[in-house]
């Protein structure tokens, strides 16, 4: 029979029952590859239930470092009998079938193209421990070890790791060690080891961190000095926000009382954890809430209130699937439309997107500037592939001679010395007005907010030219974001391209795979990551400097490119759209097919050539 | 209700407060509510409360939701930041400014159907939370600024101006604060503005959730008979329990009262608050019983007004969170940022 061979680029899943505690033995699985020097990229891909159903943990081993999800499956890990048939089917032939071998099943319920390796797991467990729990606790641990003898894993690591993670906790850390120490014997002993797949170490994971996006945008949010968290529980964000906590809990206690420099908040509702945020802005505290697609549309009212107002908020939109209980376990980028133009009224917002972790810390942080200095709502987008699952990335980094951009804020002495104050007088030609915090100063300075019924003085008036020169002069605003968002940054084919592709947030990897393997079938393609709206300049130039641009987007609606085709007035027939939306987190094989596809498609290949 | 302007200039001889504040400069703009609106007595009673009280307009943050009430706060305290937020959500906008700003003083004012309608889950988490803040309804269980449709607190049986009879139960706010953890709760009429403001004045000075119910007749759309929200009805039904005189700082107790008719409660920051009680049986220091108290006299139709509970040694959100004592707003980089190498500790613990 046909074994796959692969050192170093394979994929392993696994399918487990949620809550039986195997998502830190998987876990530890990967790391360990990691402390070799080979970089891996997980995948939780579970249900939105607590205990009983199905859960898969994807490993995508690539010494090349490649974090997209690549698609197929080298080894499966089969630990779950209700999946048993499915999972069976998905192992590529050849590949390699991993189970619990304790009690016997006919032979239909195996194919004839993939390796069977059987372990007789919970028999082992049977004899070793008496409590259910730890049955079924170190079960996982045990295939832990048989994996680290079939897959040539230095079981040094997983030794390290364990005693990293239970300092101090001897009998934990001794009873971890005997559960790998039987997998690993009874793999060595019964079967032959290492198989076809296996790790090599190697040196390419370098400084790198191991990091899911929400723990990443948390600890930006706390280096960016938010000082006010409001948020409701809603998947896929809610470990943001916990992850805030602990990040406060260890950063941000005054030293000398063991007070806390901060405030989280969990509000009743998306619309009180919004209004909570905004309460916060306008008095001058950095203030953010994390939330979910259904929790943006319960902000609507409040992101217009802001928009109007002028009053800095971060938002950050873990996007998942649709409504209600539609699919709040699944990754997609399907609220762009919906943010960009939250609300009532002519509105606009500013979006940041991160690709990877890193760049979660990276633009939490900027967030909390950029909402400051332009005085409205920031959006940044991530998504549940970035937020929920460890990425390998660069490492976080701060500049400590970076000041905070507090943006236009009148002071006491600048109202004492008599400054013209008009809270909505675009004194600068940006569009951006000055500020006051309440109780600056007791004779100047106070003004009261409202939406959109003033005057540039915020006196109250429902004068048409009012109303005309103030929200003209949040379009000024808006061009002002423009070059204070993120730049985009481009990716040049190595030779001149006929076609470029535009993409952004989590499709980074997948798209970063695809243009590597388009190259190396001849087919190049310039690329430009977009990072910001509104859109930089460059965006525009760059699809008008190519005849058709591709835009890949993890919705069904093409949103970005209604942004584009709305925004920058661009010809709908220069782009052409590449969308996956099935809740899985897009590939480099579907997007690379899409491309060469539709290249090969409307490419005239001269007569000569194609006769040859 | 009027167009002409008021005039900036105060007349000399008007007294100053410690502060050095005339009663005119806790005026606001120029009311555009209708004449003889009860929202233009309680925005009156606030500006002597705070006269009163020695507050400086400036360190005081209104804040309201959307309706003939929410548009209030524009007219007193005019060097004081206001903020006309959002239909029923003016609870959550003044806990986040409350979080960022300790120092100030939070005045949040609402009406029936901003606070006990649309705003009902707003209004009940934010009395969970303990907000140090003073939350004022004024209550005519209309909807003014959209003619004349009921809001929740209307009377089960009560009559529309249009002759349409309520058939919903009302929504007992006194009884929900209550219940819900408010630690100043008391109902007034903004027909006594001899009751109203130093109840006001209590509000202001207690450290916590402190939530006034007043009713406050709309003279264009619930002020007929049939109505249970009119000036008629409410001088009629209306059953004071007592009379809260609000003293400064310490200051000496003098006048004579019998014993049991006068209760001193002093506050947190040593202040006393003394409260002459009107009825016998009832204890504002008990929760339990002034529940029992307001619902036995509401069966019997009676608008019990006064201080009807308080906890003098309430907490506040704050204190609940722990947070410094430093306004969250005044905190710079230097005490919010970790800084690079605690970062660098963290990248090492990632790998």
């Amino acid at each position: 029979m046909k074994q796959i061979t692969a050192t170093n680029d394979f994929v392993v899943k696994f399918a487990n029952v949620n809550g039986s505690g195997s998502a830190s033995a998987n876990e530890l699985f990967a790391r360990s590859i990691l402390r070799m020097g080979v970089p891996v990229s997980p995948r939780n891909i579970f249900p939105s239930n607590i205990q009983g159903l199905p859960t898969w943990y994807e490993v995508r081993v690539n010494e090349t470092g490649y974090q997209g999800r690549r698609g197929g499956v080298d080894m499966m890990v089969a630990m779950n009998p209700q999946t048993w048939d499915k999972d069976i089917k998905e192992i590529d032939a050849g590949g390699y079938l991993f189970y619990d071998s304790s009690k016997l099943l006919p032979k239909s319920k195996f194919r004839d193209d993939v390796n069977v390796i059987g372990i007789p797991l919970t028999e082992i467990c049977n004899k070793t421990y008496s409590d259910p729990r730890q049955r079924q606790l170190f079960k996982n641990i045990i295939y832990v070890g048989a994996l680290s003898a079939l897959l040539d894993i230095d079981p040094a690591e997983i030794e390290k790791l364990f005693t990293e993670q239970y300092k101090g906790k001897e009998a934990l850390l001794q009873s971890n060690f005997k559960a790998l120490k039987l997998g690993r014997d009874y793999a060595l002993e019964h079967l032959s080891c290492p198989l076809g797949i296996r790790v090599k170490r190697a040196n390419n994971v370098g400084d790198r961190i191991f990091i899911d996006g929400n723990s990443a945008a948390a600890l930006g949010a706390v280096y960016g000095g938010a000082t006010v968290c409001a948020w409701y529980p809603i998947t896929p964000s809610s470990s943001l926000a916990e992850s805030f906590i602990s990040y406060c809990q260890k950063l941000r206690k005054e030293p000398e009382t063991g007070k806390a420099r901060y405030a989280i908040i969990q509000g009743e509702d998306e619309l009180a954890s919004v209004g909570i945020a905004i309460g916060a802005g306008w008095n001058g505290s950095r203030s953010f809430t994390t939330t979910s697609g259904p929790g943006i549309s319960l902000m609507n009212e409040f992101i217009g209130l802001a928009y109007f107002a002028e009053i800095p908020v971060v938002l950050i939109d873990v996007q998942r699937g649709g409504p209600s209980t539609g699919m709040p376990t699944r990754t997609q980028q399907s609220d762009l439309l919906s943010c960009a133009y939250a609300s009532h009224g002519d509105t606009k917002h500013v979006l940041l997107f991160p690709e990877d972790p890193t760049e979660c810390f990276e633009m939490s942080a900027q967030a909390l500037d950029l909402a400051e200095r332009l005085q409205t709502p920031i959006f940044v987008m991530t998504d549940l592939d970035i937020g929920m699952n460890t990425r390998l990335c660069r490492p976080m980094v701060w500049d400590d001679t970076k000041a905070y951009d507090r943006g236009k804020v009148m002071t006491y002495d600048a109202l004492e010395a008599g400054a013209d104050f008009g809270r909505y007088n675009d004194v600068d030609g940006d569009g951006i007005p000055y500020r006051t915090y309440p109780g600056t100063h007791p004779q100047h300075g106070a003004y009261f907010t409202r939406g959109t019924t003033k005057d540039k003085y915020a006196r109250y008036s429902e004068a048409g030219p009012d109303y005309i020169e103030n929200v003209t002069r949040l379009l000024r605003k808006f061009e002002t974001a423009k070059k204070l968002v993120p730049q985009p940054v481009l990716h040049k084919a190595k030779e001149p391209a006929r076609f470029g592709a535009l993409y952004y947030g989590s499709t980074s990897p997948a798209m970063t795979e695809a243009l590597d393997a388009l190259a190396e079938q001849g087919i190049h393609v310039d690329a430009m990551r977009v990072r910001g709206f509104p859109f930089a300049a460059e965006v525009k130039e760059f699809v008008m400097s190519h005849p058709g641009t591709f835009i890949i987007e993890q919705n069904r609606d093409a949103q970005l490119k209604t942004m584009l085709v709305t925004e920058e007035q661009i010809n709908i027939d220069r782009l052409i759209s590449v969308l996956h939306y099935d809740g899985t987190p897009i590939t480099a094989r579907f997007i690379s097919d899409h491309i060469a596809k539709h290249i090969a498609a409307h490419t005239v290949v001269p007569m000569k050539k194609a006769a040859s | 209700m009027t167009y002409i302007a008021k005039p900036k200039l105060h007349h000399p001889a008007l007294t100053k407060n410690s502060v050095g504040y005339t009663r005119r400069d806790y005026e606001g703009k120029i009311s555009t509510l209708c004449a003889g609106c009860g929202h233009d007595s309680i925005s009156a009673a606030i500006v002597q409360a705070c006269w009163e009280l020695d507050i400086q307009p400036h360190r005081v943050a209104k804040l309201s939701g959307i309706g003939c009430s929410s548009k209030t706060p524009d007219y007193f305290l005019g060097n004081s930041h206001g903020f006309n937020s959002v239909h029923g959500r003016m609870p959550s906008v003044l806990t986040g400014a409350n979080l960022a700003n300790r120092e100030l003083i939070y005045m949040g004012v609402s009406g029936d159907g901003d606070s006990a309608s649309i705003g009902i889950g707003q209004f009940a988490h934010a009395m969970r939370r303990g907000i140090n803040m003073v939350y004022i309804v004024e209550n005519n269980g209309v909807y003014g600024l959209t003619k004349g449709q009921f809001s929740a607190t209307a009377d089960k049986g009560s009559k529309s101006k249009r002759g349409i009879v309520n058939s919903d139960e009302p929504l007992d706010m006194i009884g929900m604060a209550l219940l819900l953890g408010a630690t100043y709760v008391a109902r007034s009429f903004s027909g006594d503005k001899k009751q109203l403001v130093p109840l006001i004045k209590g509000a202001m000075e207690h450290k916590g959730a402190a939530f006034i119910d007043v009713v406050s007749p709309c003279v264009a759309f619930n002020n007929h008979a049939g109505s249970t929200k009119s000036y008629e009805y409410v001088r009629q039904h209306n059953e004071a329990v007592n009379r809260l005189d609000f003293i400064e700082e310490r200051e000496e107790i003098t006048a004579d009262y019998a014993p049991g008719e006068v209760i001193n409660l002093t506050q947190h920051d040593g202040s006393v608050m003394r409260l002459r009680k009107l009825s016998e049986d009832h204890d504002p220091t008990n929760r339990i019983k002034t529940m029992n108290y307001v619902q036995e006299h509401a069966a019997k139709g009676e608008v019990v007004t006064g201080l009807l509970y308080i906890d003098p040694s309430a907490v506040d959100m704050h204190e609940h969170l722990n947070t410094v004592a430093t306004p969250l707003n005044q905190l710079t980089a230097k005490e919010l940022c970790p800084g690079s190498k605690a970062l660098d500790r963290i990248n090492a613990s990632l790998r």
